[in-house]
């Protein structure tokens, strides 16, 4: 148990560290790297409370895809960070007291409250002993079933991240050479070809 | 509860949701030569929606594994927000024709935020609320964005997508506490889990005070209304006028959903929230549009003003209250698309005009149009014969009962403030020196919608009775 609560609050206060040093990296690259970091350590949190299946996708697809894509678009984009960043130690007081106070009274209120290690079997969706099933035929069981709804909308929710993207930054342009094959596959060779009579010495 | 018994009581919004990707698909097809048809397609799915809508059974239906509620509550809502998305995708038939916004996507969008505003409606669970209200509030940040190659366009709609998604946060990290401290997200399983308290714990105040946040921050409650101007200013104006009246339906809806279902047993705790949001919205509603001179910018204004009257009805935490709100937005919708219909008709030859100014001497050049401005401006200030009137009449009735009498007062003595800049703008049609004239002719759809917006509005008070036995039925769903 204690082990357990020292590796938490590691990879809990690494996690915190990290993500603050996303937005207060100088440099682009480094946010995004810290990003990685954060990703990395709340999977760990995810395998520390049992759910092996949610630790692994974040780390596949956040890390693997999603990390990895922000990168390109930083590295790809000339965008002036330190312009951007001009407002930042402007509105840094004011921010860090807002913070701050929120912070003391979220602790006052948490402070008070007790947690029993009982919490865990009387939530929602109780996470099965991984003896009789395992964590990911466990979300399996409940998914497609009991949160069909959420399941169905979150994919309605991603059809309009597509339609938005698609809409707000596709531009048309006239003029561009596209590959169509159907047009490479009808050339015939009287098209193309020419056989000319090259009388010697003269060229054409 | 059975699969079957799941699909038909969510059937209107299964619906909807395959109208939507089967208008995409249309869309794709045909080309954007094809809006006008997609957006008259669109209309017509909403007219299906809604008569699915109000054939359904009366009786409260669950499903989902709770996750969704059908009541006369929820039909209620719904029908009115299908009406105010009908009308306001038929609002910008001529505008996006004009502004070089004809695009298919424009239709479809409309329909998957409507979709979303549904699911708000129907939530009955801390996950299908933020779906739902994840839905509706994408798919309003493309749309707000939709004219991308103008600046102010794109400025609404990054504005908005930043501040929103800064709200949603909010929200989660409350509906977060909320189940932390009551170990459900189901409203129902909630209430259960309150019944016989007192008061809440605190972790549960401080979650319900992060819902709340987020909840005013989409319904645009003072303090967090200040993307409200900016956004309604630089929005193209027909998804201004869109924005203005259906998700302030959804949002409030959810709002009293959410408060009311779980957390009736400890609504002391809550209820002071609401008081102070609805005073501060109806007090800066009526003070800072006396400054505008942009008409855009003025309405959002006024609709700021609005949701703190209708949150009066809310802070009543009574079926009472609940009446009141829902007979208020009825108003509410059938005022504003009037007056958006309007405000969409202003047009020069050098393009379209907002300033209040520009209005001047409409009464000369016009005077259908300023007299239906002018009946449409006179209800929002709330003077007795016309709809509006009733709709302050009764969420102040639900106050005084509820023996909230500042907040009552208070209601009443910024509605004459507010008074002011309404009556400034029939001042100005009618006696100030004549600009030059509007565009004409009117196309004939904002003619009907003019026409029918304004007589419902004059006559209201010969129906009053079956609108307010109907929001009764409906209150009655959610406090029994």
């Amino acid at each position: 148990m204690i082990l357990q609560g020292l590796t938490f609050y590691i990879f809990a206060a690494v996690a915190v560290m990290a993500g603050m040093m996303v937005v207060s990296a100088r440099n682009p690259v480094h946010s995004v790297l810290f990003l990685i970091l954060t990703f990395f350590t709340t999977a760990a949190l995810f395998v520390l409370i049992g759910a092996e299946f949610l630790a692994m996708v974040l780390v596949v697809v956040y890390v693997g895809a999603v990390a990895v894509l922000f990168l390109f678009v930083v590295m790809m984009l000339d965008i002036n960070f330190v312009e951007m960043r001009e407002g930042f130690l402007q509105y840094m007081p004011i921010g860090v007291l807002v913070g701050i106070i929120l912070l003391v009274e979220l602790l006052m209120v948490l402070g008070t409250a007790t947690m029993s290690p009982e919490i865990m079997a009387v939530g929602t969706e109780p996470i099965p002993d991984l003896a009789d099933r395992q964590n990911t035929a466990a979300i399996g069981d409940v998914i497609y079933t009991k949160y069909i709804y959420a399941f169905q909308a979150a994919g309605m929710i991603l059809l309009v991240a597509m339609v938005g993207a698609i809409v707000l930054t596709l531009r048309q342009r006239p003029g561009v050479r596209k590959q169509v094959i159907a047009d490479q596959l009808a050339r015939r060779r009287e098209d193309a070809v020419e056989l000319k009579k090259v009388q010697p010495g003269q060229g054409i | 509860m059975s699969f079957a018994h799941d699909y038909a009581t969510a059937a209107p919004e299964i619906f909807l949701a395959i109208a939507a990707m089967g208008l995409l698909m249309l869309g794709v097809f045909r080309g954007n030569g094809s809006t006008r048809l997609l957006s008259w397609l669109a209309v017509l799915c909403f007219a299906i929606t809604l008569i699915m809508v109000l054939r359904a059974p009366e009786a409260s239906a669950v499903s989902f594994a709770g996750m969704y509620v059908a009541d006369g509550f929820t039909a209620f809502a719904k029908a009115l927000v299908l009406i105010a998305s009908a009308a306001g995708l038929i609002m910008s038939l001529g505008y996006i024709k004009e502004e070089g916004m004809n695009r298919f996507e424009y239709p479809v969008l409309f329909v998957l935020a409507t979709l979303g505003m549904l699911m708000m409606i129907s939530a009955n669970d801390l996950i299908a609320l933020y779906m739902g209200i994840e839905l509706q509030s994408l798919s309003l940040y493309v749309i707000a964005a939709f004219k991308r190659d103008s600046l102010r366009s794109t400025e609404a709609g990054l504005k908005y997508f930043v501040l929103g998604a800064l709200s949603s946060g909010m929200l989660l990290y409350g509906c977060s506490l909320i189940y932390g401290f009551t170990g459900a997200t189901g409203f129902d399983a909630i209430a259960t889990a309150m019944r016989g308290q007192e008061h809440a714990s605190i972790g549960l105040i401080v979650g319900i005070v992060f819902l709340c946040a987020g909840l005013a921050f989409k319904v645009s409650a003072v303090p967090f209304h200040m993307w409200t101007p900016d956004v309604y200013e630089g929005a193209p104006t027909p998804v201004t006028a869109f924005f203005a009246i259906a998700p302030k339906v959804a949002g409030l809806a959810l709002f009293m959903r959410a408060l009311i279902v779980p957390f009736l047993a400890i609504s002391a705790d809550w209820q002071q929230i609401i008081i102070v949001i609805s005073v501060a919205s109806m007090l800066l509603g009526a003070f800072a549009a006396i400054w505008q001179d942009n008409i855009k910018r003025l309405m959002a204004y006024s609709s700021i003003g609005h949701v703190g009257y209708a949150l009066i009805g809310l802070a009543a935490g009574s079926a009472e209250g609940v009446r009141g709100v829902l007979i208020y937005l009825t108003i509410y919708v059938v005022m504003n698309i009037g007056t958006f219909a309007c405000i969409l008709c202003m047009r020069r030859r050098t393009g379209m005009v907002e300033g209040i100014s520009d209005l001047a001497g409409l009464s000369k050049s016009s005077p259908l149009m300023a007299l239906a401005l002018a009946i449409f401006m006179f209800s929002m200030a709330g003077i007795p014969p016309l709809g509006g009137f009733f709709g302050k009449f009764y969420v102040f009735i639900a106050a005084v009962n509820a023996e909230l009498y500042a907040l009552a007062v208070i209601g009443v003595l910024s509605s004459v403030v507010g008074s002011f800049y309404y009556l400034r703008i029939i001042k100005i049609m009618y006696f100030d020196e004549p600009a030059e004239p509007f565009e004409g002719p009117m196309s004939f759809e904002m003619r009907a919608i003019i026409g029918v917006c304004g007589v419902f509005i004059v006559f209201f008070a010969f129906y009053t009775a079956p609108l307010v036995a109907s929001a009764q039925i409906a209150a009655s769903a959610l406090i029994p």
